[in-house]
């Protein structure tokens, strides 16, 4: 069997390289470099000591006993990423990409946010290394995450409005990979999810693989198996790959990823790649884009601003044609019902990417049996979003 | 066919001339002003139009053509309408014409189709602003299949691995980013470019062309003295933008581009 990805980024026909030749020869050595790190065993251990002493890793797994109870079926199990420092899964990557970027010799990084919190991350761990750091946010997340770009600011970085387009984090992404073009020789990017040109979804899978490799070994021994079924929401997908990829291998496990749904099914009013889009390449990888016959790239619609984006990484392109990953969809509404839900079930605020993945656990758990468990990336806490939740319920602050 | 390119390049080169390259993009002001805006290049001296084909997400330009991007899209222009305005032009002009494409609109289109119907059309060359010579086999294959170029690109950045390997793909000639970054004007060109464009015309065997960032005649004189071709495009994009859908547009586009014709002439 081919490797996958194969040495080009390849996943089935996903993924690859499809990017300005400016940037050819930087993916290559930085391919290079962190290939030679990831072999590097001081490298792991200095990554592995900061992930315990600055992230606060291991996360726990929480039996959320009330919402299994209210649900009245499987036991439900939550990966606590919200308990990580920054508070999203987001800064296991973000640690191990700045560490690469210092070996690397960089002295400035950037980074495009959605939801603010890849935003967050990146410019903690550059304060943490002493790198410059510039971070782009399209004008609508701006708006919606204010207390995420307030919080960047304080952290050193330079906050960017990108006014453009659907202005939000494909636009992000967009003016990103603009700057790094321009500003390669001094620039590492720090993508913020697994998309984009090889070898990023593979490099950002691997440093948020810790996720699924920590939480394999939490449930065998809090629930004594294996879970049926685990859950995830998927914006970029890096959450999801993470705790995903411990179980690909265990095949009974099943795995089920959640798209926003939005508010509607027309094109435009969601961001459910796998149900309205087709293959297609943007932001220089292959995989399911939302867009219209014409090949032109279809806005997109989520209350939460880290699912409200076009594409979705190769990888997960590839899980879904193998159908070994489900993907669902969960609309706005849904979502807001199982933020509340948690909040009041369990004493957790989750981030509004993550009640995505919550509300299809209140679907599904009641139909299981009580002897069943489901496993839920809870991707992170929901400070961020309290003030935009107030304001769609008609409360001001 | 592929023809004309290579006849537009020996003619400049007859006549101690780079060649000047002028791009738009296409439906900008309007669909329907396209060809009368290539007419005006071409009476102006433009060697070879470059065209481009709106985009929503183009990670290669910056400001200018994002917005000349925006309003073709406005204008509802898209891959099918820009092999439209080909098939237009060729009525009245065999002014060589490369498409200025990112992917993914040629992939929703077909690959296999889309080089069938631009050789219909009447273009002459693609270029592909995201997809590096890895990636362009079966792009490669599909047009030559039917006699379209595949034009590549090379930039500062680029390994000599790397030029080499265009080096087996290129058709009669590689476009040379001038400078690590976007499309757009810029103050000065990159110091270096010169012993660069000479050293890919060596490892290539290929005539070289320069753009992103070269926009006044003095850029243009200077880079005519050492590449075969020199592309301009944000100075006309902005002209674009400033005249909107002014009458006096094409009259106004024609003087400027004359301006840098005439700056092609190697003294
Ligand atoms: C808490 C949280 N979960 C999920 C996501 C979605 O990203 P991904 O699909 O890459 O995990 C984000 C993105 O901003 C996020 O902040």
């Amino acid at each position: 069997m081919k490797p996958v990805p194969d040495s080009r980024g390849y996943f089935g026909p996903y993924g690859g390289r499809f990017v300005p030749e400016t940037l050819m020869a930087p993916l290559a050595e930085l391919t290079a470099a962190w290939q030679e790190a990831r072999r590097d065993r001081a490298f792991r251990r200095e990554l592995a000591g900061l992930l315990a002493t600055y992230c606060g890793r291991p996360t726990p797994i929480s039996h959320a006993a009330r919402l299994t109870r209210h649900l009245g079926g499987a036991q439900v199990f939550l990966k606590r990423e919200d308990l990580c420092h920054t508070g999203a899964h987001k800064i296991n990557n973000a640690v191990g990409q700045c560490l690469l970027a210092r070996r690397m010799g960089k002295v400035r990084v950037i980074a495009e946010t959605g939801a603010g919190q890849h935003g967050v991350a990146v410019a903690t761990a550059a304060a943490l290394f002493g790198l410059r750091c510039r971070v782009y946010m399209g004008t609508e997340d701006e708006r919606r995450q204010a207390l995420n770009v307030f919080r960047m600011k304080l952290l050193g970085a330079e906050v960017v409005g990108v006014d453009a387009g659907s202005r939000t984090l494909k636009d992000a992404i967009n003016e990103s990979l603009r700057d790094w073009v321009t500003n390669v020789a001094t620039t590492h990017y720090v993508l913020g999810s697994v998309l984009g040109p090889h070898p990023y979804p593979l490099m950002v899978r691997e440093f948020q693989s810790v996720i699924g490799s920590e939480a394999l070994l939490q449930i065998r021994a809090q629930h004594r198996s294996l879970p049926n079924l685990v859950v995830a929401c998927v914006g970029g997908g890096s959450n999801a790959a993470g705790i995903f990829s411990a179980f690909v291998p265990h095949r009974h496990v099943e795995l089920v990823g959640v798209e926003a749904g939005g508010r509607g099914t027309r094109l435009g009013e969601h961001a459910a790649r796998f149900a309205g889009g087709s293959p297609g390449v943007l932001h220089g990888t292959r995989s399911y884009v939302l867009q219209d016959q014409d090949g032109q790239v279809s806005p997109t619609h989520s209350v939460s601003a880290g699912l409200d984006y076009p594409a979705v990484g190769p990888e997960h392109a590839y899980w879904h044609d193998s159908r070994r990953v489900s993907y669902v969809q969960v609309a706005d509404r849904e979502a807001l019902d199982a933020f509340h839900l948690l909040s009041e079930f369990e004493g957790i605020v989750p981030a509004l990417e993550t009640a995505h993945a919550i509300a299809y656990v209140a679907r599904v758990a009641p139909r299981m049996a009580s002897a069943q468990a489901v496993l839920v990336n809870l991707s992170g806490r929901g400070d961020k979003d309290v003030v935009e939740v107030a304001r769609l319920e008609g409360v001001t602050l | 066919m592929s023809g004309r390119i290579d006849k537009a390049f020996a003619r400049a080169g007859k006549a101690k001339r780079a060649a000047f390259i002028a791009y738009i993009t296409a439906g900008d002001p309007a669909p329907a002003r396209t060809v009368v805006l290539a007419r005006a290049l071409e009476r102006a001296g433009a060697d070879i139009l470059e065209l481009g084909v709106p985009f929503t997400d183009p990670i290669a330009d910056g400001p200018t053509n994002q917005r000349a991007a925006e309003r073709a899209l406005a204008q509802g222009t898209s891959l099918p309408g820009v092999l439209g305005i080909v098939r237009e032009l060729r009525y009245s002009s065999e002014l060589p014409v490369v498409l200025f494409t990112y992917f993914n609109p040629v992939h929703a289109y077909g690959l296999a189709r889309f080089a069938v119907d631009a050789a219909a059309a009447g273009v002459d060359g693609v270029l592909f602003t995201d997809v590096p010579v890895e990636e362009a086999g079966a792009a490669h294959a599909a047009l030559r299949r039917v006699g379209v170029e595949l034009v590549l690109l090379l930039a500062p950045t680029s390994t000599r691995e790397r030029v080499k390997a265009v080096r087996k793909l290129a058709g009669s000639f590689v476009y040379f980013v001038a400078r690590a970054g976007v499309t757009g004007a810029r103050a000065t060109l990159e110091e270096g470019l010169e012993e660069q464009v000479r050293l890919v015309r060596r490892l290539t065997k290929t005539r070289v062309a320069v753009g992103f960032g070269v926009s006044t005649p003095d850029q243009v004189a200077r880079a005519a003295r050492f590449a075969d071709g020199v592309v301009v495009g944000s100075a006309l994009v902005e002209r674009i933008a400033e005249l909107g859908d002014a009458p006096e547009l094409p009259g106004e586009i024609e003087a400027l581009a004359r301006s840098l014709a005439i700056a092609t002439r190697r003294k």
